[in-house]
């Protein structure tokens, strides 16, 4: 007998639980959000996710979408690669959910990738990237090559940024910064830069003893051109490798280090000090002077409470993307995926970096570049910035292999990497 | 215009740097007074061009910024160091209402303006109303070059330095004059070197005289550093071009051989002071360990974590000083100390008496237990503090490096790490030898039940050793906080590295952890310019599974029954 009650109440319990579950699935639109909030990228991806929280705050305020509310349904992958994937998978599968804002590093993407392939899924990813892909289900919001380490180079090599003749590539050892440097390297061959002038050098992930290379880097720099470091170095190992460029007297006037991991989050654990002048390359900075801009850090400060939190590029991106998700959703008139992504081509929207950001049928966007200096309170002056945006370019133009391939995801294309388009257009 | 400077900053040497202020003040009021008296003609065209040159200091265009630093520069008049030092400080903005341009200091509304040639006050004004002057990298060595060479006879040896530094590096012809008057008077040899090597390099860069650029080479070939080397390898790299031709270009290369091989030697050194660096590291993190693990014999995976905690420590200890006695923050890391190493010991005695007491003799389960702990801690600190890093100031005394005229740089963070971890080793062995506590703490772990027998509380000894190894692992990382990020990633990346120190120097042996530190550190060092740090990470890690297989034990192993237990 009790053993039968038990079995009923289980029976009801999730009986119950299941009407709920269907209720809340035809009230609300799941927002999937996918950052790690343990682990080594905790440190970068958690505010993200706030950042996505915030945005669907700010819409469920504005009377939600399409009729519904909002809804975040928030995963730990727990900075695990593997982990990544399954929980790409829980998020479209058992939670429902209408799209995904996520992943920081690349092989968490290259992770996930397979499974949105296979599912169908919608993903916004917000983070500056190697490119060398398109991805029928994946928006890409932060910058490619082209649109982050050309520019900065070639910054480098103008008058304005000390004609440098020497370069050091520093990078951690993972497939951002190796294909990143292939194409630098590439780019640097076409400026007739040669490989004597060029030192490629890579340390492990949380990388903490930054003495030897500093040093090395110095005596590079001191064979009679003028040297800049390109830093792809990420996560952890920023903060030990400023500290030693400071105690070992690096200025930015003698060698400079451009960075493209580097924002305003990275260097709140830092006195900046010592590297004034030290540079980094975004789409977006925090002292941008735009009335959008300045909203934006209300907005964000007042959601997280705390009037000393600071933005940053990847921020700008999902709030980017996540409009432009608002209002193909709004145009399609439904969240199914293959109608929203139809949608998005062409999706403008007003950036907090101060210009119209447009999303193109690569699924990479136009932004512009800009150039800051690191200034003694964290902050970054803009320094440089390209006239308008630039089209984000899925396939480099410097690897060969890759200059044959198109992106384009609408007709005659249809396709992330060919070399011809799939329909012929008669 | 450099004479004029002479003259004026001239009077200045000797005497203190207050009573040289005010003279240079009243001096500064003298020259304007004098100026408008006798030159008028000139002065008055002067001092109508400075405002508009002034202006133009915050110019979007790099070409114009660079124009009016040369030509305030060359106006020689004082006043133009108040505005060209605000540029160079980020502090110079020009107001958007009315476009004119003002020094700015921060007040708690936002900032106090003050006219940048007569030091008016100005008012003040919210940040949204000012823009910033922005300055690059050329920029900033320019300015450098034209403030170094006014205060290159200021009183401040260490600032006449600099400013001849800073020559070097500009290396224009308009500073010969300059340079020349400064070493007439120079009295500190070693500010006079500095002097007469940033002369050399003026005159091998630009002059006509092939006697001259030799003389210069061989004043140059003095001096051992990268600096130089850049320089002679620069003029090498050009060939036979410029006066003196291939005479001049072999004596440069002749030098450089010189200066090269001095380099390399001194490059030998700094090795050795990066691998003993990376050997004190290791010695702080595994310290703790090594009585944890070495003498208890429990496998700590949570050690990183009481390295982490005492890092957080240090960073509370940083917040209550700075919100409260600012004027302490020099000595913050020496409260610090004793703070971390409570707060991590504390830690420490409650997961031993909450969880390790009731797991000795079962290894397997004792590592699953202190993981799941560390993975508990470290969410913990993430909940608490918010994951990002923390920021956790350096001292004065701690920044910066000991340079030596070769170039050779020991920075006072690691020289600091260095000498602490050794103090703290020596404190900890003379704990174990020489007191009751040590002696107590020996015989548990050696003898257990004979030590309960003889009366010994080994339940409480067992507390306050695991106590102390979370303590000496939270001191630890009050050091670490100095070099690495504060966040709670912190421990993770230590734990690996201080097992294989333990291991590799002998478990139970406080020597042999100081003896495998150190090694590795070196051994690491002198690897890594041939391998790569990735590689040269892995070569370690092999050779010492190999050495693992001869020498189970480590270098340094403990021989007797007690180990055989």
């Amino acid at each position: 007998m009790r053993k039968f009650l038990g079995k009923t109440w289980l029976a009801a319990a999730i009986a119950s639980f299941a009407i709920s579950g269907a209720q809340a699935a035809d009230d609300t639109i799941k927002v999937g959000v996918l950052h790690s909030l343990s682990g080594t990228m905790a440190i970068s991806e958690t505010t993200l996710k706030d950042t996505i929280l915030m945005m669907i705050d700010d819409q469920n305020k504005k009377g939600g979408l399409l009729g519904k509310k909002l809804e975040a349904v928030v995963v730990d992958p727990a900075s695990n690669w593997p982990l990544f994937a399954e929980k790409a998978r829980e998020l479209i599968q058992v939670k429902k959910s209408d799209v995904v804002f996520g992943c920081w590093t690349s092989v968490s993407r290259k992770s996930v990738l397979p499974v949105f392939e296979e599912l169908n899924g919608l993903l916004f990813y917000p983070v500056q990237y190697e490119g060398e892909e398109s991805s029928r289900n994946v928006f890409y919001t932060g910058a490619a090559p082209n649109q982050q380490a050309i520019p900065a180079v070639e910054y480098l090599m103008s008058k304005d940024g000390g004609e440098a003749k020497r370069w050091v590539l520093l990078g951690t050892d993972y497939v951002y910064p190796r294909t990143t440097n292939k194409i630098l390297r590439a780019f640097l061959h076409a400026k007739g830069v040669s490989d004597a002038d060029i030192m490629e050098e890579y340390t492990p992930f949380g990388h903490s003893d930054w003495q030897t290379i500093v040093t090395n880097v110095k005596k590079f720099a001191s064979e009679g051109k003028k040297t800049a470091v390109v830093s792809t170095i990420n996560g952890d190992a920023n903060v030990p490798f400023y500290k030693e460029l400071g105690n070992q007297g690096i200025k930015a006037e003698d060698i400079p280090v451009v960075a493209f991991s580097v924002g305003e989050e990275e260097l709140a654990g830092l006195d900046t000090t010592p590297l004034v002048g030290h540079l980094a390359a975004w789409n977006y900075f925090m002292s941008v002077d735009a009335p959008k801009n300045a909203e934006f850090i209300k907005q964000w400060q007042a959601f997280i409470k705390n009037p000393k939190r600071v933005t940053n590029d990847p921020m700008e991106a999902h709030y980017i993307g996540f409009k432009m998700w608002v209002q193909a959703v709004q145009q399609a008139g439904t969240t199914d995926v293959d109608a929203v992504r139809q949608a998005m081509y062409g999706q403008k929207v007003k950036a907090p970096g101060g210009f119209d950001s447009v999303m193109n049928t690569n699924h990479h966007l136009s932004k512009p570049v800009m150039i800051g200096e690191i200034q003694a309170n964290g902050q970054f002056d803009i320094v440089w910035r390209t006239d308008g945006p630039i089209v984000g370019d899925a396939w480099s133009d410097f690897i060969p292999e890759s200059k044959k391939l198109t992106a384009d995801w609408t007709f005659p294309w249809v396709c992330g990497n060919c070399e011809k388009p799939k329909y012929a257009a008669n | 215009m450099s004479n004029i400077w002479g003259r004026i900053l001239a009077c200045g040497q000797g005497p203190g740097p207050s009573y040289w202020n005010s003279i240079h003040k009243m001096l500064k009021y003298f020259f304007i007074l004098i100026s408008l008296a006798f030159t008028p003609l000139n002065a008055f065209a002067q001092a109508a061009d400075l405002p508009a040159l002034v202006l133009q200091l915050a110019d979007k265009s790099r070409a114009k910024q660079s124009e009016a630093i040369d030509a305030l520069t060359a106006s020689g008049d004082p006043v133009v160091l108040a505005p060209l030092e605000a540029l160079l400080n980020g502090n110079l903005y020009t107001r958007k209402s009315d476009g004119t341009i003002w020094i700015t200091t921060e007040s708690a509304t936002g900032f106090d303006l003050k006219h940048p040639l007569t030091g008016a006050e100005g008012g003040s004004a919210v940040s949204e109303e000012m823009t910033k002057a922005n300055i690059t990298n050329a920029i900033r060595t320019r300015l450098r070059g034209a403030l170094g060479g006014m205060s290159l006879l200021g009183p401040d040896a260490k600032l006449r330095r600099q400013a001849a530094d800073a020559i070097f590096k500009n290396a224009a012809p308009e500073s010969i004059p300059l340079l020349e008057s400064a070493i007439a008077k120079e009295s500190d040899p070693a500010v006079l070197r500095r002097m007469q090597r940033a002369l050399a390099a003026i005159h091998y860069n630009l002059s006509d005289d092939p006697q001259t650029r030799l003389k210069a080479i061989e004043t140059l070939g003095g001096f051992t550093d990268q600096d130089v080397r850049a320089l002679l390898n620069n003029v090498v790299a050009r060939g036979a071009a410029g006066a003196g031709g291939e005479e001049v270009r072999a004596a440069a290369e002749k030098a450089l051989a010189g200066v090269e091989s001095r380099l390399e030697f001194w490059g030998l050194a700094e090795s050795l002071f990066q691998g003993i660096s990376l050997g004190s590291v290791l010695l702080l993190a595994a310290i703790g360990l090594a009585i944890t693990f070495g003498v208890m014999g429990i496998i700590n995976m949570a050690h990183g974590e009481m390295v982490m905690i005492g890092a957080y420590t240090t960073y509370m200890v940083q917040e209550i000083i700075r919100t409260s006695f600012p004027g302490m923050f020099d000595a913050s890391l020496f409260i610090a100390i004793p703070a971390a190493f409570m707060v991590s010991g504390l830690v420490g005695v409650a997961i031993e008496r909450g969880i390790i007491r009731f797991l000795y003799g079962r290894p397997l389960e004792t590592l699953l237990a202190t993981w799941g702990v560390s993975l508990i801690l470290q969410q913990t600190v993430r909940s608490i503090f918010g994951p990002t890093n923390k920021e956790v100031g350096t001292p004065a005394w701690m920044s910066g490096a000991l340079e030596f005229d070769s170039g050779l740089a020991l920075t006072y963070n690691r020289l600091a790490i260095i000498i602490f971890s050794l103090m703290v080793l020596g404190l900890l062995v003379l704990v174990m030898r020489r007191t009751s506590l040590g002696l107590r703490m020996r015989a548990v772990t050696q003898n257990r039940a004979m030590a309960n027998s003889m009366g010994i509380r080994t339940g409480t000894v067992d507390a306050l050793t695991f106590g102390l190894g979370s303590g000496i692992a939270g001191i630890a990382g009050v050091a670490l906080s100095q070099i690495d990020n504060v966040s709670p990633n912190l421990g993770q990346s230590y734990i690996v590295d201080s097992f294989m120190v333990v291991v590799f120097g002998g478990v139970g042996n406080l020597l042999g952890t100081f003896f495998g530190a150190m090694s590795l550190g070196l051994v690491n060092k002198f690897l890594e310019p041939y391998a790569g740090a990735v590689l040269g990470k892995i070569f370690i890690l092999v050779a010492l599974i190999l050495f693992i297989q001869y020498r189970p034990r480590g270098m340094f192993a403990l021989k007797g029954r007690a180990v055989e237990h």
